[in-house]
């Protein structure tokens, strides 16, 4: 095994993740991280732009010749809130940008706006409930953004979870894992990115309202192929009865999780034997995610322009969307090892035919 | 007016849930510790500390009482590294989802960062998918494998909130267990208050234990110091999202004074006449029957204690992002150390019934 068959990995990476995980981007207002990207890209970049939605999209060309274009995409946003409309006294009334499940809602601390504002989400005391509305979900209309009063903020704001990064023994928890991961991944592959491919590093926007920063990326780049760099739920619970849990998606620990076929994409399939025989071939440990619902930016990607051939590579994530995720580095670092080792056995034959 | 902010900030910052309340009581002791003449602790945890007054012996006096103890959960089952809790307290299931939390591992000594968390629907029995989760279908994940999680954590062990302190607007401060050391800071204004001042009576300051259980604290207390009078220190209602009924008060109309059959109307009536020439705002309160304090305990201990309660008005009491306005702890401390001043030494032949 030669010393650069893994790409470098270790405590400068985990700091640029808990950067990323803590900063807030919520879809339509990605400001914070596209910073920290064009920083953490702009040494390595041949060509750097940012483009009409808030793509960062960079390139960085090989050195070999006949080279591939190689699209990696990680989006950059996160699910959140905006404020739509203020009750007074430092209340206002918000809604939720992408998938937010409520019931996580009630009793959590979030920051509001780019001045990032303490502000906190209540609930109603139970001691001032009957057992009847105590056992009832709060629909979104009952929950409000507090301030405190005379609090400001203006209606359009943005709103994130407060969470600060953790690390816990084998893991990390943090809020927005899904995809700060990825991104700290395509960061990693651009710096390190070897010489038989020109790298073409899309951190997208957008993902999580309808996967639209990835589709202009694409068609800016026009590939030869392109690898959705994401973070999927791994729904590994038991289930109350104590019966086998058949439907976990992916299981943490189990290394990075490739994509069959999900809601939006049947992946392609050289692709996704590809990897499979680069894993094997390096030893580094993978999963399926099982086949079903869900998508990433694959799903915009792959029906770009003439039809981009494309697959998904996500770190699996527990608590997808929530206050706090969970993850193990032990993924993240294999998810980074086996594109990195599929990025240099990457050659035209690949794709040339079915 | 003393600061008490960094010392409220940092009794919200530890544990003491009912039943374990040595964090908190230690951090509480050693802020008494130069304010009264004795500290020591009862023979069921609460923490006394008698400040002396100028009084011949015997010398009457009057018991403050604040409850220290929080509410939470306890491990009630391990399963595949996950573990399953109970409630400490009247814990509302709706605000766990996604909380933050620590476990307090007594197979290894350790403080575990970790996580509440909801199953997906389908893992859960039909009955128990439609609205809020119930506890004993929620999980809490600490991060670790599950052969680390059996070598730690015991079915027992507790698991107390960690969101650390929230400053919001108006000077209010958010958190956990706001109730009640939002009142043992009151208590300790008063005693800072009388660190200057002459006061005839003895006076009892006692950080209660198991209030939000069995008001275990205030009834061995109240014994144990039969003190003449006493007046109990806690949290009630703040009116805002979701609590707009009779119960609940602004913030801004200042403390509560409470009427109702656990509390004496002597006491009372002093309480307000003070108020009234200290100009101390403060709205009337009316607990029906039960007044669900330390007061309902207290009053009949031994041949019965005439007892007062002194409220402050808690936004989104018990949840994690309970909040308190600071101005209304400095007034409650700042009542409470003139009408100990105001006590006559004859003033317990004073008391009577109309």
């Amino acid at each position: 095994m030669t010393l650069d068959t893994y790409a470098r990995f270790g405590n400068a990476q985990l700091k640029l993740l808990e950067k990323l995980c803590n900063a807030i981007a919520i879809s339509g207002d990605e400001g914070e991280v596209r910073k920290i990207v064009l920083e953490e890209v702009k040494p390595y970049a041949d060509e750097l732009r940012v483009d009409a939605l808030g793509n960062v999209l960079a390139t960085r060309l090989g050195r070999t010749k006949n080279r591939m274009r190689v699209m990696l995409d990680a989006h950059m946003d996160e699910v959140g809130f905006m404020i739509v409309a203020e009750d007074g006294e430092g209340i206002y009334r918000f809604e939720t940008v992408g998938g937010v499940n409520t019931l996580h809602l009630s009793g959590k601390q979030v920051f509001v706006g780019r001045e990032r504002t303490p502000a906190v989400i209540g609930a109603k005391p139970i001691h001032l409930m009957d057992r009847d509305e105590a056992t009832k979900k709060v629909p979104l209309e009952a929950l409000r953004i507090d301030l405190g009063p005379g609090g400001k903020t203006e209606v359009g704001e943005r709103v994130g979870f407060a969470t600060k990064f953790r690390r816990v023994g084998p893991s990390i928890m943090a809020k927005s894992i899904d995809d700060r991961i990825g991104v700290a991944t395509l960061i990693e592959l651009f710096r390190q990115a070897p010489l038989n491919v020109d790298l073409c590093a899309a951190f997208s926007v957008q993902e999580e309202i309808g996967l639209r920063g990835a589709k202009v990326a694409a068609q800016y780049f026009n590939p030869d192929l392109a690898i959705a760099i994401d973070s999927t739920p791994a729904n590994d619970m038991p289930l109350y009865d104590g019966s086998e849990n058949t439907t976990y998606n992916t299981k943490l620990g189990f290394g990075p999780a490739i994509y069959i076929a999900d809601g939006s994409t049947l992946h392609d399939p050289r692709l996704v034997r590809f990897l499979q025989e680069t894993a094997d071939a390096e030893g580094i440990p993978y999963q399926f995610r099982q086949p079903g619902g869900g998508g990433t930016d694959s799903g915009a990607i792959q029906r770009s322009l003439a039809g981009i051939p494309t697959v998904s590579v996500s770190v699996p994530h527990r608590y997808t969307h929530s206050p706090v995720s969970l993850a193990r580095l032990d993924d993240w670092k294999n998810t980074i090892n086996l594109l990195y080792a599929a990025l240099k056995r990457m050659t035209h034959e690949l794709i040339a035919a079915r | 007016m003393p600061d008490i902010l960094p010392f409220l900030k940092s009794l919200i910052s530890v544990s003491g849930l009912s039943g374990d309340e040595t964090p908190v009581a230690n951090l509480i002791a050693e802020k008494w510790r130069s304010l009264v003449d004795e500290v020591s602790v009862s023979r069921v945890g609460s923490l006394h500390g008698l400040k002396k007054g100028s009084a011949k012996p015997p010398c009457p006096s009057v018991m403050i009482a604040a409850h220290m103890d929080g509410i939470g959960m306890r491990v009630s089952k391990i399963v595949d590294g996950f573990l399953h809790i109970t409630n400490v307290g009247g814990i509302d299931p709706r605000v766990l989802p996604g909380a933050e939390v620590t476990v307090h591992a007594t197979g290894s000594n350790k403080e575990l960062p970790s996580i509440v968390v909801m199953p997906p629907a389908r893992f859960l029995p039909e009955s128990a998918a439609e609205g809020v989760i119930a506890i004993q279908h929620l999980l809490v994940d600490t991060g670790l494998r599950p052969r680390e999680v059996e070598k730690q954590v015991r079915v027992g062990d507790l698991v107390s909130f960690a969101n650390m302190p929230f400053e919001l607007a108006g000077n209010v401060l958010s958190g956990h267990t706001v109730d009640n050391r939002a009142s043992v800071a009151a208590l300790t204004v008063c005693l800072e208050e009388l660190q200057n001042k002459m006061h005839t009576w003895d006076v009892w300051a006692v950080a209660t234990v198991q209030e939000e259980v069995s008001y275990l604290g205030a009834y061995s207390s109240a014994f144990a110091l039969r003190p003449q009078i006493a007046i109990v220190v806690d949290g009630g209602f703040a009116s805002g999202p979701g609590a707009n009924g009779w119960q609940a008060f602004p913030m801004g109309k200042g403390v509560g004074l409470c009427i109702g059959p656990n509390m004496h109307p002597f006491l009372h009536k002093r309480l307000r006449e003070l108020a009234d020439r200290l100009e101390i705002p403060w709205y009337l309160d009316v607990t029906p029957a039960d007044s669900g304090t330390d007061a309902f305990a207290i009053q009949i201990t031994a041949e019965g204690i005439p007892t007062a309660l002194v409220e402050l008005p808690i936004r989104y009491m018990h949840t994690p992002v309970e909040s308190v306005a600071l101005k209304n702890v400095e007034r409650a401390g700042h009542l409470l150390a003139e009408f100990v001043v105001s006590l006559e030494a004859d003033f317990v032949d004073m008391i009577v019934w109309e």
